[in-house]
């Protein structure tokens, strides 16, 4: 059993607190990924499970016992560096194997989990070599290698493919996925890279300024982003924000823009809509909610016009990021790559309200949830 | 400098067909650029040349000569040669060079590491022991050795009275360096002492160089301080340990003025080494050619081992 709770975990150097009371239960066998953006605090709470940096206030529990003044070792955790860490000067087998020897196992049992990982990370043929005679994506198996040899309760990985070129990055990612089913272990992943913890997560914790902004699962976070920071750090291209006013027509509500008015969805809670009649906010459209005709499968009454003026198109080959200008604003919309049209041409488009969103304009939190 | 040229000029063949100048020109900066290295140097390698080449060349030559500094030189041959194995002093001499860098190279290498470790972690006054442990390597060695043959004096030294209070007989006092059995041992304490500093300070510069990464590894892996000193800190130290032994036995081979300092070589012969008696033919028995064979064998002793250190390593 590890399940791993954080509660009010912080960290403070000197005067400065890089993370603040963070509070996250993680199930046995879960795959968390801990994204946000450069100096948020992600590796510092990693680190702080690992036992690499001390606590300086909070509680951190792995599998029900107190961890706090626990050495590493004795955390039944392995840790996999953005760098590798590969000791230089030793072959991988003994890499490998070199956790094990300090544990006094047997030779035999230390040989059959080494052959073991390295079959399932398929690097057996290079066991006699030494780490700089290795490509970046072998040393990074390597590193996974030698995490997985001690059969850990819990992986920490803190952006372990960082270092790797995007096509690598992108097998590695599936190969990462297939590991944390094999292992039954629990995962804790840091990363910068929200396609990463969209495409391998259970939950996404997305932290800024060492506090934590949402933890949900992919699919809510980019549904049901609680703010204006994580509706923009998850996804991409960004969610579109634009600056509106909530009127009401009869029985329902628009969101107006540059003369636009969007129908908001009917499902919206009224009672959370209503206080902000009149008043200011900033909506948020993903740029797959712009069309060029009318989806047959939306219904039309949270479908309106929207034309613009087009800026640029960027082909991406299965689609087109259309950069359109409108109410001043630089939007992108994401169309099918048979759409033709020139700069500067106005571009007549069709905008799906149904997963609209509304923040608050001063404290940028989402009305809706 | 003739070849690179020659193979660039090969390499623009098809091109030289085409623009000859544009090739000349090319050349002619080559070269040009080559020259003004070459007056950069030439300063530096005539000193070189005139006060150690020179000298190191007329040395070789003289190790087979007779000559006493003012006569007229006379060829000897072998005659020098053969006289090393009938000479007592030389034999002593060698032998002892030998255990002063057999013991002393070891011994400051690990005192240097020691204290590097230490010194590299957070402690209190940190700067101030570094500088203090730097000092002796610095320090004018006539200063330093008097200071030390005080401390080390066998009546009045603080060294015999700190052992005289812990209970030591005074008939077993060691005599240091008037003492034939401890002279030796007193040559070395001071060589490590005063060139210990200055080689933590190169270790201090490669453990600063270590991925603190490698040590977190070890930690998450279960090993102790020991284990991490053992698998990450040496092996991590490999080319810094191998530039220190090699200046380290470089240095041992041919000490002498901390000997003349202290011992003059003495009691007896027991401190003598290879360089204080070519020191002692050369300038008090004015044999200049039989000296410069004994620098000759030192030469040669220097080279043998630098080649062997130099090859272990590659091998590694
Ligand atoms: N030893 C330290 N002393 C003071 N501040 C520190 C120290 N180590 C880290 N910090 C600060 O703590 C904050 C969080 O650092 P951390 O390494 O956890 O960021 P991160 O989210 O992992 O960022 P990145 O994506 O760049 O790796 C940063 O603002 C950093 O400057
Ligand atoms: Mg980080």
């Amino acid at each position: 059993m590890a399940s791993i709770s954080l509660k009010k975990l912080n960290k403070s150097y000197g005067a400065l607190t890089v993370v603040h009371d963070i509070d996250l239960e993680i199930a046995d066998k879960e795959f968390i990924i801990l994204v946000g953006p450069s100096g948020c605090g992600k590796s510092t709470t990693l680190r702080m499970i690992a036992g690499l940096e001390e606590i300086s206030g909070g509680e951190l529990q792995i599998g029900g016992d107190l961890m706090n003044d626990v050495p590493s070792k004795d955390r039944d955790i392995a840790m996999v560096f953005q760098n590798y860490a590969l000791y230089p000067h030793m072959t991988v087998y003994k890499n490998m194997a070199f956790g094990l020897q300090l544990r006094k196992v047997s030779r035999d049992f230390i040989d059959s989990q080494v052959q073991d990982a390295a079959r399932i990370l398929d690097i057996t043929h290079l066991l006699n070599r030494k780490p700089k005679a290795l490509s970046g994506g072998q040393r990074q198996r390597v590193a996974l290698g030698r995490a997985m040899v001690r059969n850990p309760a819990v992986f920490l990985l803190d952006e372990p493919l960082s270092n790797l070129d995007a096509k690598l990055r992108g097998t590695m990612r599936a190969e990462i996925t297939k590991l944390h089913k094999r292992l039954h272990a629990t995962f804790i992943y840091v990363t910068h890279d929200q396609i990463e913890a969209m495409t391998m997560a259970d939950r996404i914790v997305v932290m800024k300024d060492g506090h934590i902004q949402q933890v949900d699962t992919p699919q809510n976070l980019y549904d049901r982003p609680v703010n204006m920071f994580v509706a923009g750090f998850i996804g991409a291209p960004q969610m579109n924000m634009m600056p509106s006013v909530i009127e009401r027509r009869g029985e329902r509500y628009f969101a107006l823009f540059d003369g636009r008015e969007l129908p908001l969805p009917a499902h919206f809670d009224r009672s959370r809509i209503a206080p902000y009649e009149g008043r200011d906010l900033v909506i948020g459209i993903r740029p797959e909610n712009f069309h060029e005709l009318p989806p047959a499968d939306i219904a039309p009454e949270n479908l309106a016009p929207f034309s613009a003026v087009m800026e640029l198109a960027e082909p991406m080959g299965s689609e087109i990021h259309l950069n359109i200008i409108a109410g001043g604003r630089s939007l992108i919309a994401r169309v099918s790559p048979r759409f033709r049209g020139a700069i500067g041409d106005e571009v007549k488009l069709v905008v799906d309200t149904t997963n609209m969103q509304l923040f608050d304009r001063q404290t940028e939190r989402s009305i809706l949830y | 400098m003739s070849i690179s040229n020659s193979t660039i000029a090969a390499g623009d063949a098809p091109a030289a067909s085409r623009r000859p100048s544009k090739v000349l020109s090319r050349r002619r900066r080559k070269i040009q650029s080559a020259l003004v290295a070459y007056s950069f140097l030439a300063p530096n390698f005539l000193g070189f040349a005139v006060f150690t080449l020179g000298p190191i060349l007329f040395a070789f030559v003289l190790a087979f000569m007779h000559w006493d500094g003012s006569n007229a030189i006379t060829f000897a041959g072998l005659d020098n040669f053969w006289r090393l194995f009938e000479d007592k002093v030389f034999i002593a001499a060698f032998w002892n060079t030998i255990i002063y860098t057999v013991v002393s190279v070891p011994a400051t290498l690990a005192c240097a590491l020691g204290l590097a470790i230490l010194l590299n972690q957070k402690i209190f006054g940190r700067d101030f022991f570094r500088t203090a442990m730097f000092f002796p390597y610095v320090a004018s060695l006539v200063a330093v050795a008097v200071v030390w043959n005080m401390i080390f004096n066998p009546e009045m030294g603080p060294v015999n009275m700190i052992l005289y209070t812990l209970g030591l007989d005074p008939k077993d006092m060691p005599g240091w360096a008037a003492d034939r059995h401890w002279a030796m041992v007193t040559v070395i304490l001071f060589g490590v002492w005063k060139s210990m500093g200055y080689y933590m300070v190169i270790y201090l510069a490669g453990l600063q160089g270590i991925n603190s990464e490698l040590y977190e590894a070890a930690d998450l892996d279960g090993a102790n301080s020991w284990q991490k000193f053992v698998y990450v800190t040496v092996p991590q130290l490999g080319p810094t340990t191998f530039f220190v032994t090699v200046m380290l036995t470089i240095q041992s081979f041919k000490v002498f003025d901390q000997i003349y300092m202290i011992t003059q070589g003495g009691p007896g012969t027991s401190t003598l080494v290879l360089v204080y008696h070519i020191y002692n033919e050369a300038f008090i028995s004015w044999d200049l050619g039989y000296s410069s064979m004994i620098a000759l064998v030192l030469f040669f002793l220097v080279l043998a081992v630098t080649v062997v250190q130099f090859r272990r390593q590659r091998e590694d």
